[in-house]
This record gives C-alpha cells, sequence and structure tokens, in this order.
C-alpha cells in the first residue's frame, strides 16, 4: 500500500508542496467571540510523532482543527507542507486526516463499508480502486466480516476503528487524532494506541491519555491557549504533571 | 427500527438493479391500488413472500418485524371497514398495506443504501439546470439513514439519564424534558458531523459522472 504520499489536488501545483517543512504555525490566535482560545503560538512540527496535552479547555481541540484547516486561525498563518490553511483548505484536507474523538460523529453512511468509501467518492477514484482500497482497509483492522453492518451496532471500539480506517483509506500523509481513546475501554484504547503507534504517517495526537504518548518524539503541553512546554515525551509530560499537581 | 436494513446475501434479488427493483415496488402499488380484488392482492402478497424469502433467502423474522411495526395500523384499519364498509374491502385494504410494507422491506434489505442513493442522484440529475447537487441530495438521503438510528440512541440514553434521576420520562412533561436535551445534543452533534464532512472532504468537486444511469448496474 502506497501511505505517507498524496497527489495534490489540481488547484494546487505539484511544486507547492514541501513535505520536508511540516506544519508551520506562525504568530497564530484564535478566539471565539472575546474567548481568547490560542494566544500567539509560534510551532514547526517535523517530528513523525508529535502529542499535545493540556487541561480542559487550554485550547487542544482547536489546535488540532487548525492542522487541517476546520478552523481558520484570527491572526497568524498555518502552514502544512507549505500551503496555507487560509487559501488552499482542500489540498491541506488531503494531506492531513482528522479523527474525531466521537467516532459517531464522523460516521456519515449507514453501514461500514460505504462509510469507508465516502472520502474516495469525494476524491473522485475510480470504484474498481475504491473497493479494493476499502476491502484492503477493512481487513487490515478486522472489520471486513462487518462490511455491510449497520455502522450503528458496532462496539465503541469498532466504530472509533472504523472512524480510522475512513481517514487512512484516503491515504493522508499526516493525521490528526483529537482525543482518540476518551470514550474507549482499556483494551480497545489500548488497540486503537497500537494501531497509532504503528502508522508510517506523521500523527499529532491531542489527549488526556498520557499513556498513549509513551515514546512519542516530542509532546507540547497546553495551558490557557499558550505552548507552555515542548520537548520529548518524558520531560513535557512529567513538566505537565507538576504543572496539573499545583491546581 | 427499519433502517439499515440490507442483509449480505448472494442471490438473484441482490443482484437485480437497484432502479429495477424500486421500479418494480413502484408498479406493484400501482397493480395493488388499480385492482383492488382478494385474489389479486393475495397473490401478490405470496409472490412477495416467495421472492423475499426464497429466493433472496431473507430470514423470517425480519419480515415478521415489518408486519409487526404495522400490525396495530392493520388491526385498525380492518375493524374500521368492518364496520363503515365491509369485511371483504377491509381484507384487500389490509392485505394491500401488508404487502407493500414487505415489499419495501424486501427492497431495502437486498439492497445498498449507495445503490438506492445512486438512483434517486440519477433521478435528480435534471435539477443540476436549477443549480442543485444531486450528489449533496444522496448525501443527505444517507445521512438521514445513519443517524436516525443514533439520534434515537440518543433519546433512549436521555430517559435513562431521567429516569435514573426518578424523573418523569412518560406524558407530554416527559416529552418536553426529552426534546429539549435532545435538541441540544443534536445539535452539537451537526456541528462536529459538518466538521467532519469537511475533514473527509465533502468540499471537493467530484469528477463527472459515469454515463450509465445506476437503474442498469446491479446493486
Amino acid at each position: 500500500m502506497r501511505l505517507g504520499r498524496v497527489a495534490a489536488p489540481p488547484e494546487v501545483p505539484a511544486e507547492a508542496v514541501e513535505p520536508a517543512r511540516g506544519i508551520e504555525l506562525a504568530g497564530v490566535s484564535h478566539a471565539y467571540g472575546d474567548r481568547v482560545v490560542l494566544d500567539g503560538v509560534d510551532l514547526r512540527l517535523t517530528e513523525h510523532r508529535i502529542g499535545v496535552v493540556g487541561a480542559n479547555g487550554s485550547g487542544k481541540s482547536t489546535f488540532a482543527r487548525l492542522l487541517n484547516g476546520l478552523v481558520v486561525p484570527s491572526a497568524g498563518r498555518v502552514l502544512v507542507d507549505g500551503l496555507d490553511t487560509r487559501t488552499a483548505v482542500r489540498a491541506v484536507r488531503r494531506r492531513v486526516g482528522f479523527v474525531f474523538q466521537d467516532p459517531d460523529a464522523q460516521i456519515v453512511h449507514p453501514t461500514v463499508a460505504e462509510d469507508v468509501a465516502y472520502g474516495l467518492e469525494n476524491q473522485g477514484v475510480p470504484a474498481a480502486e475504491r473497493a479494493a482500497r476499502v476491502a484492503e482497509v477493512l481487513e487490515r483492522y478486522d472489520l471486513a466480516g462487518h462490511a455491510d453492518h449497520p455502522a450503528h451496532l458496532l462496539s465503541g471500539g469498532q466504530k472509533q476503528l472504523l472512524a480510522i480506517a475512513g481517514v487512512l483509506v484516503m491515504r493522508p500523509a499526516r493525521i490528526v487524532f483529537d482525543e482518540p481513546t476518551t470514550l474507549l475501554d482499556l483494551v480497545n484504547a489500548r488497540r486503537v494506541a497500537r494501531v497509532i503507534a504503528d502508522l508510517p504517517q506523521s500523527v499529532v495526537v491531542v489527549t488526556h491519555d498520557l499513556d498513549l504518548l509513551d515514546g512519542f518524539d516530542r509532546v507540547l503541553v497546553m495551558d490557557a491557549g499558550r505552548v507552555v512546554e515542548d520537548g520529548p515525551a518524558a520531560q513535557a509530560l512529567s513538566a505537565y504533571r507538576t504543572l496539573m499537581a499545583d491546581r | 427500527m427499519t433502517l439499515a436494513l440490507y442483509v449480505p446475501r448472494s442471490s438473484p434479488v441482490h443482484r437485480t438493479p437497484a432502479g429495477l427493483k424500486l421500479l418494480a415496488l413502484t408498479g406493484l402499488g400501482v397493480l395493488l391500488f388499480t385492482l383492488p380484488r382478494l385474489v389479486v392482492v393475495t397473490a401478490a402478497l405470496a409472490g412477495v413472500l416467495v421472492v423475499g424469502l426464497l429466493v433472496a433467502r431473507l430470514p423470517v423474522r425480519l419480515l415478521a418485524r415489518q408486519a409487526r411495526a404495522v400490525a396495530v395500523w392493520l388491526v385498525a384499519l380492518f375493524v374500521i371497514h368492518a364496520l363503515v364498509t365491509d369485511v371483504l374491502t377491509g381484507a384487500i385494504t389490509v392485505l394491500r398495506l401488508l404487502t407493500l410494507v414487505l415489499a419495501a422491506a424486501v427492497v431495502t434489505a437486498t439492497t445498498r443504501v449507495t445503490a438506492m442513493v445512486a438512483v434517486v442522484e440519477w433521478i435528480c440529475a435534471p435539477l443540476r439546470l436549477v443549480g442543485v447537487r444531486p450528489a449533496r441530495i444522496g448525501l443527505v438521503l444517507a445521512m438521514a439513514l445513519r443517524f436516525i438510528p443514533l439520534v434515537a440512541e440518543r433519546a433512549d440514553r436521555i430517559r435513562e439519564a431521567q429516569a435514573a434521576r426518578g424523573g418523569r420520562v412518560r406524558g407530554v412533561r416527559g416529552l418536553t424534558t426529552t426534546v429539549v436535551p435532545l435538541l441540544v445534543q443534536v445539535l452539537q452533534m451537526a456541528h462536529t458531523v459538518s466538521e467532519a464532512l469537511d475533514a473527509r472532504g465533502a468540499d471537493d468537486v467530484p469528477p463527472p459522472r459515469r454515463r450509465r444511469g445506476p437503474a442498469l448496474e446491479a446493486s
């Protein structure tokens, strides 16, 4: 399976895509009305596995949504592989998959295989290739036996795997996970953790599950809309525990 | 719940194009209303059962569930006809309705949602002339089928949570205390779903559709 690369859509010339640049946030601030949720964030993310932790309301989810253009910053710029999320949002979304906390909100078709195929239909992938890619990804996540089953009858863990499958089948270069294990039991949380650990794509994982970030290349600690710690997992998580212990 | 009924099988009925099945269903409806005779509706019911149970090999319980769902209405219709018109008319009316409900169940159980949606998109294709995107209509249908059970599940959860705290879950008051939080949840979910649609490329312009209509393709 070809992973990690996806052709730039026609509206963006191929030379505009510069994977080596990673994700860049320059002077990024964002507010919902008067409430500032991100305040002057400057970052360059090039590592393979990046975690983001922080208390509720610290700006983590907004940060995640900035990375594939679901949220456009009130100030500053977000560039993904050189593409501005403000001006090339479709190309950015093709490069950056997004897995939501609640898979029920992400699954839009009634049956499993149909839902996985949805993103490919949007990309105009021919039917034969679509069927092959859907079958492959369902097989990989033990969902092949459920291909024609109603999505609402799957277990919580299976729904999250389906949500991940629906993103992976589109072969994004990067994937953002917004609290992917929050609604899962321990067994399914571990399973999703293994899936994330095995992904060849660059991943950004926003989570409260600190075990999930074990061995990550880089972890950002967010507090009140700012990045207050940035470093290897062990160092950043230690700082986060100290920060939370003081409250 | 009558949604998402598809039962995967390898049968001639499953392989029949979705458009043809929908056309047959429409034709059956026209036939039953233009020929209101006991022998016709009985034969049609028998035919639907043969196609559903023997040819499509659908489980008996699936069709029984559909019949049970309308049983109260069937009995009520029969009683009203027996009182107002006559028993024969009541029997024809009830058998006709039952036949159509079961025929619709057979079509739904043997046709993938995507195939059904493709037919709707095909039928809606002329609307492109007035700026409507048929693919959007198809997506709306598919999402309705997907989210109705989910919303029903959320409503059940709200009722359970209220019952667990001693709340009244029946009557007008029970209804209002369920509807308001459900509405809030549905609106929140709608926001996330719209984000998910964006993230999965819903705004990407699809390439021109194939020339053959979905009505000609197997479901």
